[in-house]
């Protein structure tokens, strides 16, 4: 069909009538025309008429095949289907907004999932050629130290290897704000990532504004320059295009912006998910920053054509000449793992489990209007034994009673797209839930594509088992014969009970698979993190360049120390340089004397704190005693150790008073510490330990931990407060809640288990009416049966007890299958639970009651309605 | 006796209805079904409805443009005429039907020798 044909079908289309009424005209004269002519021939006037219309072969025929012709005949159908399904939809308008709402929320859901699965698992990362990027944990173990890599194993691993096109790195320590920008407004923390040269290049992104490092700034004591992230340029800048070659102030050093990132790069929702980042800046590749040791994340560009496996099997061989030619080094034993799997790895198999879910959501939905619409379908078996009397095919009454489902399901799917935006909308605005990619989850085509088909699917998927019933020439003839309201058909009552028992099944999943994640939640939330997250607050308060030696520093601690702690409201303060759950930074360590093979040589997370640190975080002292102001360079080197330590390193033996070796000179332990949880809730804390912020150079930033009294906000603002003498700019300072990072680090877990429970709270709804459904109906296909029973002497009680066990039949066959798919489900997800067994009997026996208690209210209804029937009415109704 | 009348092969009408305006001009509804009747000898007679079904679709095709006149003996009817885009259609159709007349008759006639 041509374009020029299809306008002018539409057109027809649009101008019906009078084309109709010009049509009528035309055959007007026709007959007219060949009427004269047979009366020429001898006919009578109204043997011609007839005759002429007999060899037009008759007026309607010709005018239904003109129109035909003329028009879209499937599109005409279609729309009259469309037509006569919102008659009937709005004839019955609590059925419909109840499907409406049904499907709406249900697709809804579906949609937003696809969101969120769409923008982890199935776009490509937003760089250029992005399954060619390969994340380099460049060392075995635990903690950043291992995975990161020392300046000159990067740059002669980069030269000698033929799978890469190139790798670069960031540099793994940076502080979150450590960079204090003054000068502009208010001051304010920044958190800026030092990145190699070619790191931008190599991923592909492009600055919007200015241009990439060059070379002459990624030297030691190069330009100081910056980029900025797209989001810190229109927060703080409001997008001003003239911010390129502007000089910013950080930690009271000029810096020169010399171009911005553009929006589609989100450093942090990639490599750091739940923070943020601001700027970067260059980190050279020098004899200096390789001596710091372990620094680098490595993100490599496979050459064209280069597997992983192939790159890993060269790694291997390389890294082996590298380790064996320098002993010394930090060991480079380099695993290769595509980026997109480090990124949102972790995240695939709860985002399975989630879609999973929703499909079992779905098919609920679709059980409970399939149940409904064969409910209806009884009221509606005249009309439709009228329309085939009529003649219409069977053919056509199903396709007409699947215009009225699909139609039901494209009107809810509209509702359910506006749900779904604004239920996306919402996710990626929770600042505190770390899932990576959370800024990419958006409404895109391919998520209406994805509605317009679930609403397809689902329309035909609980239209098609009424509208193949309805249809049925046999019901039609059935009905002919007896209008009387007899028992239903047994097909169909068993279609019906057949979709509860499945919906019943379904929810127990749900509801089950909701119960263990709930229960591993509240194991994880009891889980002994060693530490007290309720009411204490940290605060960044690093000293500014005026304090530039180490006595000054002390001094600005202490001082600091002591404003705070005689605040108003404040229990115990101290500082550290690591948060509980944040950074980790590991240290090698051994007890003096011992000696370790180079492979086998113990690793330590490490952290620098202040005297009353442990109190303030709420980390119990098991023995010995806490630091003191007076642990100073001058005094003896000490170290505080965690139980692990003092048990693995000195079994049966008092570890206080022994000598440790980490940095120079040695150190005496002088206290023992419980274990604190400090990478995640659900890891052992391995070892640890502590040294005295005022025996040491080596931290990056100074945390005050305050506990206290107060709300977390009063708390804040009375620290302020006391240090704002001190320090002019720390009234600005933000700060954070130990409870909040406890929540940032268990939010993929809170957020699964949210969800689910939604959908298991769904589908325990849509189940319970769908019970109630059936029962009813039941009920009200049996009056007389019931009535007679009553008048031969059954009592209210007997008809409402076995009203109930019909019910609990029912519900019983759906929760034995159900218990048994949920027992399977829960083998499935066992790698999400903590602490707690697929087959958790508290689980189970919980779910068993909801779901029992459930049936018994859905029944209980319908069954208390039979017992107060009046025999006599129900027998008189016949 | 009713005689036996020849199925029409899809597409056959419009050329035949095309062929029509090109050799009478500008023709109504009845004038074109009475036409063709007579060209070929009552041997295709249709029902003539079907005419208008032809004459929608040509038209959408812009293969003919349709306008209301007035008939021999004064009376009020469509007529329709060949658009220019209608006249080279018909030559392309027309050559159409020639070679493929053309070698159904060899291919029959090859088949007759065959028989003997």
């Amino acid at each position: 069909m041509t374009i020029r044909e299809l306008f002018a079908k539409l057109r027809s289309l649009v101008g019906g009538v009078g084309q109709d009424a010009d049509f009528q005209e035309e055959l007007q004269a026709h007959v007219e025309m060949a009427a004269a002519e047979l009366m020429r021939q001898g006919h009578s006037a109204e043997e011609a008429r007839r005759l002429a219309l007999v060899r037009i072969g008759g007026a309607e025929q010709t005018r239904e095949l003109q129109r035909d012709a003329r028009g879209l005949p499937w599109l005409e159908t279609l729309m009259q289907d469309t037509r006569q399904a919102l008659r009937t939809l709005r004839r019955d308008a609590g059925f419909t907004t109840f499907a409406v709402l049904t499907v709406a929320l249900g697709i809804g859901a579906s949609s937003t999932v696809f969101n969120i699965v769409n923008a982890l698992l199935l776009r490509p990362l937003p760089f250029r050629d992005a399954e060619r990027l390969v994340w380099i944990v460049a060392g075995k173990g635990e903690g950043l130290s291992a995975a990161t890599a020392q300046v000159n194993n990067l740059l002669e691993f980069r030269a000698q290897s033929r799978s890469f096109e190139d790798i670069a790195g960031y540099f793994a320590f940076y502080g979150v704000g450590d960079s204090m920008m003054t000068g502009v407004g208010e001051p304010e923390r920044l958190t800026r990532v030092p990145v190699t040269e070619n790191f931008f290049p190599l991923l592909g992104v492009q600055p919007v504004l200015g241009r990439h490092f060059t070379r002459q700034e990624c030297v030691d004591n190069g330009p100081r320059v910056a980029l900025l992230s797209h989001g810190f340029w229109v927060r703080r800048f409001a997008s001003d295009p003239a911010i390129v070659g502007r000089e910013l102030t950080l930690n009271n050093q000029p810096v020169t912006v010399v171009g911005v990132l553009p929006a589609s790069f989100d450093f942090a929702t990639v490599f750091t998910p739940g923070s943020q980042t601001d700027l970067f800046v260059p980190f050279p590749l020098t004899p200096r920053t390789d001596r710091q040791g372990n620094t680098l994340a490595l993100v490599g560009r496979l050459r064209p054509g280069v597997s992983v496996g192939q790159a890993q099997a060269e790694a291997d061989v390389i890294s082996k000449q590298i380790r064996e030619a320098n002993p010394n080094r930090n060991q480079l034993e380099p695993t290769l793992q595509v980026l997109s799997e480090r990124v949102s790895g972790a995240m695939r198999f709860p985002m399975l489990v989630l879609s999973f879910a929703i499909g079992v959501v779905m098919l609920i939905v679709c059980a409970n209007l399939s149940n409904l619409l064969l409910a209806r379908s009884a009221g509606r078996t005249k009309e439709i034994a009228i329309r085939a009397a009529l003649g219409a095919g069977r053919g056509r009454i199903l396709r007409q009673l699947l215009t009225e489902s699909l139609v039901l399901s494209l009107g809810a799917a509209m509702l359910g797209v506006v749900l779904a935006v604004f239920a996306t909308e919402a996710l990626t605005r929770i600042d505190s839930l770390s899932i990576p990619l959370l800024q990419e989850v958006r409404m895109d085509g391919a998520a209406l594509g994805f509605t317009l088909l679930v609403a397809m699917v689902t329309g035909i998927a609980f239209g098609l088992a009424p509208a193949w019933r309805l249809s049925s020439p046999v019901l039609h003839s059935a009905l002919k014969e007896s209008t009387r309201g007899s028992t239903e058909g047994s097909g169909s009552a068993w279609i019906r009970r057949a979709l509860v028992v499945s919906e019943v099944a379904f929810a127990c999943m749900l509801v089950a698979a909701a119960g263990l994640l709930l229960r591993s939640f509240t194991r994880l939330l009891d889980v002994d993190m060693g530490f007290r997250p309720q009411s204490a607050v940290s605060i960044r308060i690093d000293p500014n360049r005026s304090y530039d030696t180490q006595e000054k520093r002390n001094g600005y601690f202490d001082e600091a120390l002591a404003r705070v702690r005689n605040s108003p409201g404040v229990v115990a303060a101290g500082l550290t340089d690591s948060l509980p759950l944040r950074g980790s930074r590991t240290w090698g360590f051994a007890p003096k004397g011992r000696e370790f093979r180079r492979e086998d040589y113990p690793l330590g997370f490490v952290r620098v704190v202040s005297d009353g640190y442990f109190a303030a975080m709420g980390v119990a002292l098991v023995a010995g005693r806490d630091f003191t102001p007076a642990d100073t360079a001058t005094s003896e080197k000490v170290i505080i150790v965690n139980e692990e330590i003092a048990k693995k390193m000195w079994p049966g033996e008092d570890a206080l008073g022994k000598i440790m070796r980490t940095d120079r000179p040695d150190r005496r332990v002088i206290g023992v510490v419980r274990n604190v949880r400090h990478l995640a809730l659900e890891k052992e804390s391995g070892f640890e330990f502590y040294l005295p912020v005022r025996q040491t150079n080596d931290w990056g930033s100074a945390m005050l931990v305050v506990r206290g009294s107060r709300s977390a906000a009063d708390l804040a603002a009375a620290v302020r407060g006391a240090l704002t003498p001190l320090d002019a700019t720390l009234a600005a300072a933000e700060y954070r809640t130990i409870q909040g990072l406890v929540d940032r680090a268990v939010s993929p877990r809170r957020f699964l288990l949210l969800l689910l429970a939604g959908f298991a709270g769904f589908a325990l709804v849509l189940a319970g009416l769908g019970i109630y459904a059936v029962v009813s109906y039941s009920v009200n296909q049996r009056r007389q049966e019931i009535g007679i029973r009553m008048a031969l002497g059954a009592s209210a009680g007997d008809v409402r007890r076995e009203v109930l066990v019909q019910t609990l039949q029912l519900a019983g066959v759906g929760l034995g299958l159900g218990m048994a798919a949920a027992f399977v489900l829960g083998c499935v997800i066992e790698g999400l639970l903590y602490q707690v067994t697929p087959g958790d009997p508290m689980t189970f026996g919980a779910m068993l009651c909801i779901l029992a208690g459930a049936a018994m209210l859905a029944g209980y209804l319908p069954a208390r309605r039979a017992s107060r029937m009046d025999p006599m009415e129900a027998l008189r109704a016949e | 006796m009713i005689p036996k009348k020849l199925d029409l092969l899809q597409g056959t009408l419009d050329v035949m209805v095309l062929q029509t305006l090109s050799a009478m001009g500008a023709q109504h509804g009845y004038g074109i079904a009475r036409r063709i009747e007579q060209t070929s000898g009552n041997q295709v007679l249709l029902n003539q409805g079907t005419i208008y079904a032809s004459l929608v679709r040509l038209q959408q095709r812009g293969w003919i443009s349709a306008s209301w006149g007035t008939s021999d003996n004064n009376r009020k009817a469509k007529y329709y005429s060949l658009t220019k885009r209608g006249v080279k259609q018909l030559a392309a159709d027309a050559e159409h039907w020639r070679q493929l007349a053309d070698v159904m008759g060899r291919m029959l006639a090859l088949k007759a020798e065959e028989g003997k």
